[in-house]
């Protein structure tokens, strides 16, 4: 049991070290690098029917009993986002493994990979607070190696602002642990879920609930605090940008699920408002953005950003049919999200821009890749059949069942302009004719199993959408029964920390 | 002590976020040295600073007695340290990176990567990606 709760830690961790190994060897390394996210993919599924049948599942590492060892914990969430968080890295694999130059191979490419996928899984299973800290440094330091990886102005300069803000976050996060530790006397997040209710000052506790909000809302790029993310996620190779719309800003989000439920629920009239508050600005400030851009991956850099206000609302309405609806909305968009930056990559590689001045005529010249965007864009304005309707379906009934209008109003708003930006990259780069000083065709163009490997990875993710969205119900009662032991951490505690508590 | 502490570690955070708000790529680096060390010491304050006796909980007690510093916090800073060591030095050599590409230390001469439409980036590493791709 154990083993099955450290392997999606362990198996990437060793096929990092491998790559090192096998420098010179790019066929093998890219052999080796499938190691992580197939072992996060089917740990993830793993533990899904595990904790389904048997309840939460810990492990206390180095045999210390919980709370003063460190624990890694799988309930519903952690294993459900383990699970997402292998599909999307195998598919953004797959697709480097027909487009990433083989100098960026040389560098370690693929190790540095799979060590982001270390602090991913450790970031989800984790149940000590500092531990988590730790995991998203390891996260953040492979993703900043990603982000540099093969120099040119425009990456250099994203990683620059990418890496300083990340600092700043990260010295919150540390400030805010180290307080919690004072006044609490434990990092344990079930132990803290029993004891922060016992401190005698609770004011402080909301103040460093706010240090939290500050870390968490940073690496998620929430309002007002996602100025870096488009000035940085456009930058890097495709599949790179790909895997961080995938999982980085995810991990923030599910940090920020975690301790809002778990550790700090006790002043939710103060934080949880707080966070509707920064939802509400995220998504609409998100968008707004978006609809100003005219590069392809800027555009949807800002979506994402548009898109984390929707996982913020079901945080903070706070009923498990919201959070359920947060965690439908995070596994759509992860899968969505992805797909449509591979298939940013697919129309980069056939037309050699990714600005929309530049592009137009692909409906008639590749008819398949304007029926893969169709999809995915429909997906990501929420309109059925797919993953995008279920879960904003899920949201915006849990919100008017919460009397939160306010908050609903705006995302049924933001949907709109959603699908208005969506409109737009469709007209300009599928529909109109292509203008006159369209980008020149680039000389060598895939074909055959290159090309096969490039669509299969945004074929599996939009494929998997629409099936979401035809297997809405038990995917829906996953989500919900994810969310109940979310609400009410009885269970999550007792696992932890035994029958003693 | 801990009183000299509080009011270096609060120091500390002003002059940090103080340098983050200048335009140099020197500065930021310092600011954010200094907001990383400022860190540490917090939460080496946390821990209360003592230097009585070894932290053992005496028989019949289950809480550390008030004259002994708590040990705990001062593992997570050590951890905190290495960490921060770590990436400020990755971040110093990325720096001097893109010191050399913008021959400039101005930070707001890096706005390239906020413009609405960078297509017209003369040496955009795209074009090379497109052009090579997996050759084996």
């Amino acid at each position: 049991m154990s083993l099955l709760i450290v392997t999606p830690i362990v198996a990437p961790l060793l096929a990092a070290l491998a790559g090192v190994a096998f420098r010179e060897r790019p066929v093998v390394q890219r052999l080796i690098s499938l190691a992580g996210p197939l072992s996060m993919l089917g740990s993830g599924l793993a533990l899904l029917v595990i904790v389904d049948s048997d309840g939460i599942q810990a492990t206390n590492l180095g045999d210390w009993p919980a709370p003063f060892g460190i624990v890694l914990v799988a309930d519903l969430f952690s294993a459900f986002m383990l699970l997402m968080a292998g599909i999307v890295s195998l598919a953004a694999l797959l697709y480097s493994f027909a487009t990433l130059r083989e100098r960026n191979i040389r560098f370690g490419h693929y190790s540095v990979v799979n060590l982001m996928l270390v602090g991913v899984s450790g970031a989800f299973l984790t149940g000590d607070m500092f531990n988590l800290f730790v995991w998203f440094e390891l996260m953040l330091i492979a993703s900043f190696v990603l982000l540099a990886l093969g120099g040119g102005r425009r990456r250099i300069e994203g990683a620059v602002k990418y890496v300083a803000i990340n600092l700043l976050s990260s010295a919150f996060f540390l400030s805010g642990a180290g307080l919690l530790y004072a006044s609490t006397g434990t990092l344990n997040m079930a132990d803290l879920s029993v004891k922060i209710a016992q401190v005698d000052n609770q004011g402080l506790v909301t103040t460093i609930a706010m240090f939290f909000v500050i870390s968490f809302g940073l690496k998620s790029a929430a309002f007002p605090m996602f100025f870096w993310l488009p000035a940085s996620y456009h930058t890097p190779s495709i599949d790179v940008t790909a895997l961080f719309s995938g999982l980085l800003t995810k991990v923030g989000v599910y940090a920020l699920i975690r301790t809002f439920t778990l550790v700090f629920a006790n002043d939710v009239d103060f934080t949880h408002t707080l966070i509707m508050v920064l939802a509400g600005f995220t998504m609409v400030v998100g968008v707004i953005g978006a609809i100003a851009q005219y590069d392809y991956r800027r555009l949807l850099s800002f979506h994402i950003v548009s898109q984390i206000g929707y996982m913020l609302m079901g945080l903070s309405i706070f009923t498990p049919a919201a959070i359920a609806g947060a965690i439908l909305f995070m596994a759509h968009n992860i899968l969505v999200k992805t797909s449509l930056f591979l298939v940013g990559g697919l129309i980069a590689q056939f037309s050699g821009t990714e600005s929309l001045n530049r592009l137009g005529d692909m409906y008639r010249s590749k008819p398949m890749i304007a029926a893969l965007f169709a999809v995915a864009a429909l997906s990501l304005a929420g309109l059925p059949p797919s993953s995008g309707f279920i879960s904003k379906l899920a949201l915006v009934r849990a919100g008017i069942e919460a009397e939160a209008y306010v908050i609903t109003g705006i995302s049924l708003f933001v949907s709109l302009l959603t699908l208005y930006s969506m409109i737009k990259i469709w007209n300009s780069v599928f529909w109109r004719p292509a203008p006159q000083d369209a980008a020149g065709p680039v000389t060598e163009k895939p074909g055959g199993a290159r090309l096969a490997l490039m669509l299969s990875p945004a074929l599996l993710l939009i494929g998997l959408s629409v099936v979401f969205g035809f297997v809405a119900q038990p995917v829906f009662e996953l989500a919900t029964a994810a969310a109940e032991s979310l609400i009410e951490p009885s269970a999550y505690v007792d696992a932890v920390l035994g029958e003693t508590s | 002590m801990e009183v000299v502490l509080i009011f270096l570690v609060g120091g500390m955070f002003s002059a940090g976020f103080y340098l983050l708000l200048q335009r140099r790529l020197a500065q930021l680096i310092v600011g954010l040295g200094l907001l990383t060390n400022a860190t540490n010491l917090l939460v080496f304050t946390v821990a209360r600073l003592s230097r009585e006796g070894a932290p053992l909980i005496r028989t019949g007690s289950d809480q550390l007695p008030e004259s002994v510093s708590d040990p705990t916090p001062q593992a997570l800073v050590l951890t905190a340290i290495v960490i921060g060591f770590g990436v400020l030095a990755f971040f110093i050599t990325l720096a001097y990176r893109a010191y050399k590409q913008i021959g400039s230390d101005n930070l707001e001469q890096m706005v390239s990567t906020d413009l609405l439409d960078a297509d017209d980036d003369p040496d955009d590493e795209l074009q090379g990606e497109l052009q090579s791709g997996a050759a084996d």
